[in-house]
């Protein structure tokens, strides 16, 4: 008995009882594209994370305050306020030569009010520098100046997407006004857009001047955060070091373990949000992976009925002849090809998915070829393993009983 | 070619034995065709499986073309039945889902022979049971007799040097079964040997020779009735 009789003998009692076999390969098809779907999703989340986190540009170093923990890196930005606008000069007056620009600024969501529309964005209290640093540009109109910064001027640079959605029927909003609590701010430039990857929508933001944000509006005069870009990227570790340095010093922080802020590289937070992400991929696979055993499990049962209910066929097999390694191949070809089919359809499913999470949401699904792979390969092993207990059964029937069967 | 000696088959039945086979001595010739006749109950298909490999037998010899094969492992028997011998079933004991030429190329494919040369004998086959029309058929789209044929052109199609026929012509109605009939005589006189059981004794007079058996004992080996030519090896 050839391969190929074989696998034509197995595609003959599958299509004989269509609807059963569908059933079966059901939970395959539904293991597989979830694998290989749930996969695809957590590698656009991190690849969108990363082209965002990238886009804000390579030699760019942070400043959050809170300490950076044991490990590695602690995201508890803005809950501490041992930043200060101070801070900010110490770096300019010792760090100058090393930096292309110094960036600070205080953050924090608030509601908009435009007419009768209202909407959260994120209120980004900033200097002129945050176009050099950010690597971001104006669209049109004009970028907040020193003399804002001077006057505490109520005027705002705002993000393409809250721009639209602030004022849907004005094509040019420039000029126009709205409030932030009992602040009216006047529009003067919308930026460039930066796209939509990952989480965050990058163009959902407001820009006013840092002096009026901690004035106006947090009354506050910490900092959420300090940007530098360095101007040379193999010296990022140096001035990384040096930024330490002086704001150790300027805080008058002898013990390094108490360090109350943290300079966090492009590098560093791609490495953490990749660790991040990565662990969220591996979970959902995970999870995933569980609904293909018992997918598997399914198929074993399918095929113990299978072959209680083809005993008498059995018999008639093995008095033409047949072995009970025949047999055996028999039984687990089958089972094979029935989770071949379910995985392939899976895959065929989880394409067609990712396709459609890519055109209906923000994320990117990617399919990645490995997770193909060992998506199949593990619904192959699930049809060779879960098919073995029925095929031995099946294998070791004496002939004579199951010619006998009724 | 077939010698039992003292062949016993006992099942268990509860803490009982149910002993189906008390002692069987038989010897068939090379070339006969031999009934086996008998009410039902009395052992006769339980002795046609033990002919056939299908079922060892608890106690006795058989010797297979002068080979002990009762002791063989399961796969050893699986080649003995393979090579040597053909089988014919009261209910055709065909294969679902495969037309009448797979069906008969089957036992070629286990024992390993080429699928074009499995199809060539198997389409050989199917033309001396007079199938070569129906060839691409279902069972289900075959009538009893035609369905009895394709059964036979399988058993056929190895070449075994035995055909074991059991209730051949039980599912027919008379014209077909005589008609099934005649092929198995013809067979016979191309020198396979037949063994068929039946208990129509119009059936067992197309054969050289009946065995009767009751109760698990062989009650005469001779004088079949309407006898017509005794081989002259017969015992």
């Amino acid at each position: 008995m050839n391969f190929f009789e074989n696998i034509l003998n197995a595609l003959g009692a599958i299509g004989s009882n269509k609807m059963r076999s569908a059933l079966t390969m059901l939970g395959i098809v539904i293991g597989v594209a979830s694998v290989v779907l749930l996969v695809a999703i957590g590698q656009g989340a991190a690849s969108g994370i990363k082209s965002q986190v990238q886009g804000l540009g390579t030699n760019l170093l942070s400043i959050s305050p809170g300490s950076p923990n044991q490990t590695n890196v602690r995201f508890s930005m803005g809950s501490t306020s041992s930043l200060k606008s101070t801070d900010t000069d110490y770096i300019t007056q010792y760090a100058a030569e090393l930096l292309n620009g110094i960036e600070p600024e205080l953050s924090s969501r608030q509601q908009l009010v435009a007419g009768n529309i209202n909407t959260n964005s994120s209120v980004v209290g900033t200097v002129p520098s945050y176009l050099t640093v950010r690597n971001s540009a104006v669209e049109y109109g004009s970028f907040i100046t020193e003399e804002h910064l001077t006057n505490v001027d109520k005027v705002a640079v705002l993000g393409p997407s809250t721009a639209s959605t602030l004022f849907p029927d004005d094509a040019d909003p420039l000029g126009n006004t709205f409030r932030i609590g009992n602040n009216i701010f006047t529009v003067i430039g919308i930026l460039e857009s930066k796209g939509s990857t990952g989480m965050t929508n990058r163009d959902d933001t407001v820009l006013i001047p840092l002096t009026t944000m901690q004035r106006r509006i947090a009354g506050k005069t910490s900092l959420s955060s300090i940007s530098v870009s360095v101007k040379n990227e193999s010296e990022m570790d140096y001035a990384k070091q040096v930024l330490t340095a002086i704001l150790l010093n300027a805080h008058g922080i002898t013990d390094t373990s108490k360090q109350d802020f943290t300079v966090l590289s492009q590098a560093d937070a791609v490495e953490t949000l990749n660790a991040v992400t990565s662990t969220l991929t591996y979970l959902l696979g995970g999870i995933a992976a569980i609904s293909l055993i018992v997918g598997g499990i399914g198929v074993m049962n399918i095929m113990l009925v299978s072959v209680t209910e083809r005993t008498r066929e059995i018999g008639i097999r093995k008095a033409i002849g047949a072995k009970k390694r025949d047999i055996m191949t028999q039984f687990l070809v089958e089972s094979t090809v029935l989770s071949i089919l379910g995985g392939a359809i899976g895959i065929l499913i989880s394409v067609i998915g990712s396709w459609i999470v890519t055109i209906y949401s923000s994320l990117e699904a990617t399919i990645a070829l490995y997770s193909v792979f060992l998506a199949f390969g593990f619904s192959v092993c699930v049809g060779i393993f879960f098919g073995m207990l029925p095929a031995w059964k099946a294998a070791k029937l004496r002939p004579i009983e199951a010619l006998r069967y009724e | 070619m077939i010698q039992l000696k003292d062949i016993i088959k006992a099942y268990p039945l509860g803490k009982e034995q149910l002993v189906v086979l008390k002692g069987v001595s038989l010897t068939i010739n090379a070339g006969e065709f031999v009934a086996i006749m008998g009410p039902s109950g009395s052992g006769k298909s339980t002795l046609m499986n033990i002919i056939g490999l299908l079922d060892t037998p608890t106690k006795g010899s058989y010797l297979l073309e002068k080979k002990e094969v009762s002791n063989l492992s399961e796969n050893e028997q699986a080649d003995v039945r393979s090579k040597r011998i053909g089988f014919v079933f009261q209910q055709f004991n065909l294969l679902p889902r495969m037309d009448a030429l797979r069906q008969v190329m089957q036992p070629l494919l286990y024992q390993g022979v080429h699928r074009t040369q499995a199809e060539t004998k198997a389409r050989e086959s199917l033309h001396i049971v007079g199938l070569s029309e129906r060839i691409s058929h279902n069972p289900n789209e075959l009538s009893g007799g035609q369905q009895q044929r394709v059964a036979i052109a399988r058993a056929l199609v190895t070449d075994p040097a035995i055909i074991l026929a059991d209730e051949p012509t039980g599912a027919l109605d008379t014209q077909t079964g005589h008609e099934v009939m005649d092929i198995l005589t013809t067979l016979s006189k191309h020198g396979k040997t037949i063994v068929m059981v039946t208990h129509e004794p119009r059936v067992a007079a197309f054969a050289h020779r009946t065995i009767r058996i009751e109760d698990g004992l062989i009650q005469s080996g001779t004088l079949p009735d309407g006898l017509r030519n005794i081989p002259s090896a017969y015992k």
